[in-house]
């Protein structure tokens, strides 16, 4: 079975400045890995390389096959066919990655009809209705029936988020793109969310690339871990080696921070 | 979809200013008075109904001009010249000025480039000039052309204004994340960008209104605007000038038609934008 993701010796460029250089990755089915690096470190655009939607004057080059379809080079048109069903993403900033101005109910809604028309079938409006509140209550939005009628400027960041993840399973992908997902939360929602996240990766079997500055919250999602400094790999392994034994001496200066501050916070407590 | 769903918490309401209700009450005391003269005035506007520049009197309500013409009759008709003249252009512009907008806005860098140089040369042109421009390059003055140059000359700054909100717009995540999910251009202008824009771009519509019936005043008095016997507001005051001595009202009342007319339409304008957009609401 392919790969979900394959990207190959990914360099991004911006007026002749690399910015992202020689990145390799792969992601299987159902494997859930994590990146991380410093803020401008290159994460971002990884992700938005491996989806094909760069900003505009970037060019990439290398490969990157989404789904087993190359995407560098290739026509908006024709990407557009599959990239609903090979991806999904969620974004760090949950206000602006919802729509003000539509209930979060008809947002939800919007992608369900999406889907059903990519898959040929004709759904009825009591039937996304319907779904639209299980997938509410499947992110643990509580009272959906209310809050499939708020604006996103009712509701609070981490229901944001939890809507925000609820618009991302509907369109049913078979991988998941989470771009600092929690980082706008408060401590306690941020678990939440996570607790979340990596339950219902678990139960739809999807994969997860997981992109996060923050080393705990990375530990606690993905099994792999890939380290980016200034928009080259560093270091690559299983969650578990990576962080007891840091190679390179950048993961150890994140390691020794994270440990840091761990201590602080539980001197605190 | 969600109509199919029981609403717990309360509609939000818009939040109705008290200089929004003052805008709408004057605008449609002008859309009234326009709609009326469709089927009854009280004077045949052409007709000479009494003494010449006579002052106003219960048989003429605002006087009358230097022909002897009830003025009150030709304001009501000119309300209706200036609202047509407003729908019109509005509607050229808004048509016009969004599509360039959107384009502009989905548009590469180069063609975006140019199109804003473009944009921007245009908009440095007066209106007035602009439309001067046109109606002078067209077969003469009518009715017709004025809208046209009206709606034409207005339309760049519509377009201006649709390029900046519609990028800002397209910049946020939501467009990314509705894109990943399949979503073409068209989709993402419907769904999101015409929604996202309305509400700011309806009040500054609503602004061009204004200027739209000062414009065609102004072309009216300058004798490039609706010909006799249309009794534009700007011909009346052209016309009262000699006279404004004399017989100051020919020029007054026509004058406070025009600026009711004129602080109706910002009023309601600047509380549209209260009306039109759902965050804005139960502040
Ligand atoms: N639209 C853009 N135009 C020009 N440069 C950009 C653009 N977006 C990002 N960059 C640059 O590319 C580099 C990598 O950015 P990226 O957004 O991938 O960082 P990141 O690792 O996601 O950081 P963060 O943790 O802050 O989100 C940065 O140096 C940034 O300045
Ligand atoms: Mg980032």
């Amino acid at each position: 079975m392919a790969d979900l993701l394959n990207i190959e010796n990914l360099t991004i460029h911006h007026a002749r400045q690399p910015l992202v250089s020689g990145v390799s990755l792969s992601l299987a089915a159902g494997e859930r890995v994590g990146l991380i690096g410093e803020s401008g470190s290159g994460k971002s655009l990884t992700a938005l390389a491996a989806i094909g939607l760069l900003p505009e004057g970037m060019t990439a080059s290398g490969s990157v096959l989404l789904a087993g379809q190359q995407v560098i080079g290739a026509a908006e048109r024709d990407i557009v066919g599959f990239r609903g069903t090979a991806v999904a993403t969620i974004f760090q900033e949950p206000l602006t990655a919802l729509d003000p101005l539509m209930r979060i109910g008809d947002q939800i809604a919007e992608v369900l009809r999406r889907r059903a028309r990519r898959d040929g079938r004709s759904v009825s409006r009591a039937d996304v209705a319907n779904e639209v509140l299980a997938l509410m209550a499947r992110v643990a939005l509580p009272d959906p029936t209310r809050l499939a009628r708020a604006y996103p400027h009712e509701m609070s960041g981490g229901q944001r988020q939890r809507a925000a993840i609820a618009m991302a399973l509907a369109s049913r992908p078979s991988l998941l793109i989470a771009d600092e997902p929690t980082t706008a939360l408060d401590v306690t929602t941020q678990a939440e969310v996570l607790k979340l996240l990596e339950t219902l990766v678990r139960e739809e079997n999807m994969g997860l690339l997981f992109i996060s500055h923050d080393l705990p919250v990375v530990g606690a999602a993905v099994d792999r871990v890939l380290v980016l400094r200034a928009g080259e790999l560093v270091e690559e392994g299983q969650i578990a080696e990576v962080f007891g034994r840091p190679r390179h001496p950048y993961t150890q200066g994140l390691v020794e921070a994270a440990r840091a501050f761990d201590h602080a916070i539980g001197a605190a407590l | 979809m969600t109509d199919a769903t029981p609403a717990l918490s309360p509609p939000s309401s818009p939040r109705l200013t008290p200089a929004f209700v003052i805008g709408a009450t004057l605008v449609g005391l002008h859309v009234i008075v326009g709609l009326i003269t469709l089927f009854w005035a009280p004077y045949d506007p052409t007709a000479m109904t009494g003494g010449r520049l006579a002052p106003p009197s219960l048989a003429h309500w605002a006087g009358t001009d230097r022909l002897g013409r009830d003025l009150f009759t030709e304001i009501m008709v000119g309300a209706r010249i200036a609202l047509a003249v407003g729908i019109g252009a509005v509607a050229i512009a808004a048509t016009i000025g969004v599509t360039i907008g959107l384009l502009a806005a989905f548009a590469s860098r180069t063609v975006d480039d140019v199109l804003a140089a473009t944009l921007d040369i245009l908009i440095a042109f007066p209106t007035l000039l602009l439309a001067m421009l046109i109606v002078a390059a067209s077969d003469g003055a009518s009715l017709g052309t004025a809208i046209l140059a009206i709606g034409i000359a207005a339309s760049s700054i519509v377009a201006r204004l649709t390029r900046i909100l519609a990028r800002r717009v397209l910049a946020m995540d939501y467009i990314t994340a509705a894109r990943v999910s399949g979503t073409g251009w068209l989709g993402i202008v419907r769904i999101h960008v015409l929604p996202n824009i309305w509400p700011t771009l309806i009040v500054n519509l609503a602004l061009q209104f204004g200027l739209a019936v000062i414009a065609e005043a102004s072309l009216s008095y300058l004798g490039l605007g609706a010909p006799p016997p249309n009794a534009s507001w700007g011909r009346l005051l052209q016309e009262a000038q000699a006279t404004v001595y004399t017989a100051p009202f020919g020029a007054v009342a026509p004058g406070i038609a025009l600026v009711s007319l004129v602080i109706g339409l910002n009023l309601f304008a600047d509380g549209l934008r209260d009306v039109a957009d759902p965050t804005r609401r139960r502040r």
